[in-house]
């Protein structure tokens, strides 16, 4: 399909919706996984109560826009790549298959995690959001070390992907962040 | 028969008539099927419900279902015994910010009055104590009965809404209710044995 944000030869940047959905997920994810970390740390109190549920609201927003993400992605050519050594090539895309498969995988087995641990969601504070796993002690300590090791995953990936941007930038010169830049 | 003697046989006859008549008989208190019976809580955490149930409790029932008002209502729950889905609700509840356990085992119920509405419907006001505050209550109860009559069961069953920090349970900085919720929903299903029919 073209890229019907402009009429410039495909190598160029993304489409804007493209962009806006990278670094609005970008920020999301990132604030998440902050959260993540520090959240399970704190004492039983109203303020780790807090941040669990805003934690949980993140998750379900990343869900959503992830959708929007993939949706747009499927039904929107990105612009041909830089040139690039074909190793290199192949793992930028590798990684950009993971984050994909992350973006559900994460906050999926989240949200299985707090139904499971008894606790629903309720997206923030209002809206009650189905369970799609009975709440199972069981189950809950099962699915719990699979989010954070998850998680960890899209963190790890996140500082890959955001040095090999920086190194393809600024040491390769190839113009790559004006790709995620909108412009004219 | 002079006025006089008249006078005094009726007096004789009412002085009889009062030593005579049955003293008001107390109703015989019932039995508590602890299997069969659950007081359950609900409140809420940011929107979330959060749900919990006391595993231990007594009940001191005594009711004729025909003369409700000589009746008498009390019960008293092990504050112990509260459980929740949760692990750690259920290692955090018996601390001095909550239920406060060791200082306070027991919370009670005794009532002052009970108001027959017929039906089976009854409304039974008194006093709740918990973590050694008390406040008065008025709580409707729906009495079923089955069985025969030798074996006949019956279900006192209702639901009543307490304020959390009435109590002082959940303080310091639990006390902020946009975190968890002042309201907390209690029912209760009692089965017993031994009450009278309605």
């Amino acid at each position: 399909m073209l890229n019907t944000a402009n009429n410039r030869p495909s190598n160029s940047r993304y489409s804007l919706p493209a962009i806006a959905l990278h670094w609005v997920l970008a920020l999301a994810i990132i604030g998440a996984l902050g959260l993540g970390a520090y959240m399970t740390g704190l004492p039983f109190s109203p303020a780790r109560l807090k941040l669990y549920n805003w934690h949980k609201w993140l998750g379900v927003c990343i869900l959503a826009f992830s959708a929007l993400r993939l949706l747009w992605r499927l039904t929107h050519r990105p612009p041909a790549d830089v040139a690039m050594p074909a190793w290199q090539a192949r793992a930028a895309h590798a990684t950009h298959v993971a984050f994909y498969a992350l973006f559900f995988a994460v906050p999926l087995v989240g949200w299985a995690y707090s139904s499971a641990a008894g606790f629903p969601i309720v997206l923030f504070g209002l809206w009650p959001l189905p369970d799609f796993v009975l709440p199972d002690r069981e189950l809950a300590e099962a699915i719990k070390p699979l989010h954070g090791a998850l998680a960890w995953s899209l963190a790890a990936l996140v500082v890959l992907h955001v040095l090999a941007a920086l190194k393809h930038h600024f040491i390769d010169k190839d113009g790559l962040l004006n790709r995620m830049r909108p412009g004219r | 028969m002079t006025a006089r003697t008249l006078y005094a046989l009726t007096l004789a006859s009412a002085l009889l008539g009062a030593v005579l008549q049955p003293a008001q008989a107390q109703p015989k208190p019932a039995t508590l099927v602890a299997a069969g019976s659950e007081i359950a809580f609900t409140t809420k955490q940011m929107g979330v419900p959060v749900e919990g149930k006391f595993g231990k409790f007594t009940a001191q029932i005594a009711l004729d279902p025909k003369k409700p008002e000589t009746g008498t209502v009390a019960f008293s729950i092990d504050t112990d015994s509260a459980r929740f889905g949760s692990a750690e609700l259920d290692a955090e509840v018996p601390k001095a910010t909550w239920l406060n356990v060791p200082r306070f085992p027991q919370a009670s119920f005794n009532s002052s009055a009970v108001k027959g509405l017929g039906g089976g419907k009854f409304e039974v006001t008194g006093k709740l104590t918990i973590k050694g505050a008390t406040k008065d209550l008025t709580v409707p109860v729906q009495v079923t009965q089955a069985g025969a009559a030798s074996a006949q069961v019956s279900t006192a069953s209702g639901s009543f809404v307490i304020k959390r920090l009435d109590f002082k349970v959940g303080d310091g900085d639990w006390a902020d209710t946009s975190m968890l919720a002042n309201d907390i929903q209690v029912r209760f299903k009692l089965q017993l044995t031994g009450l009278a029919p309605l």
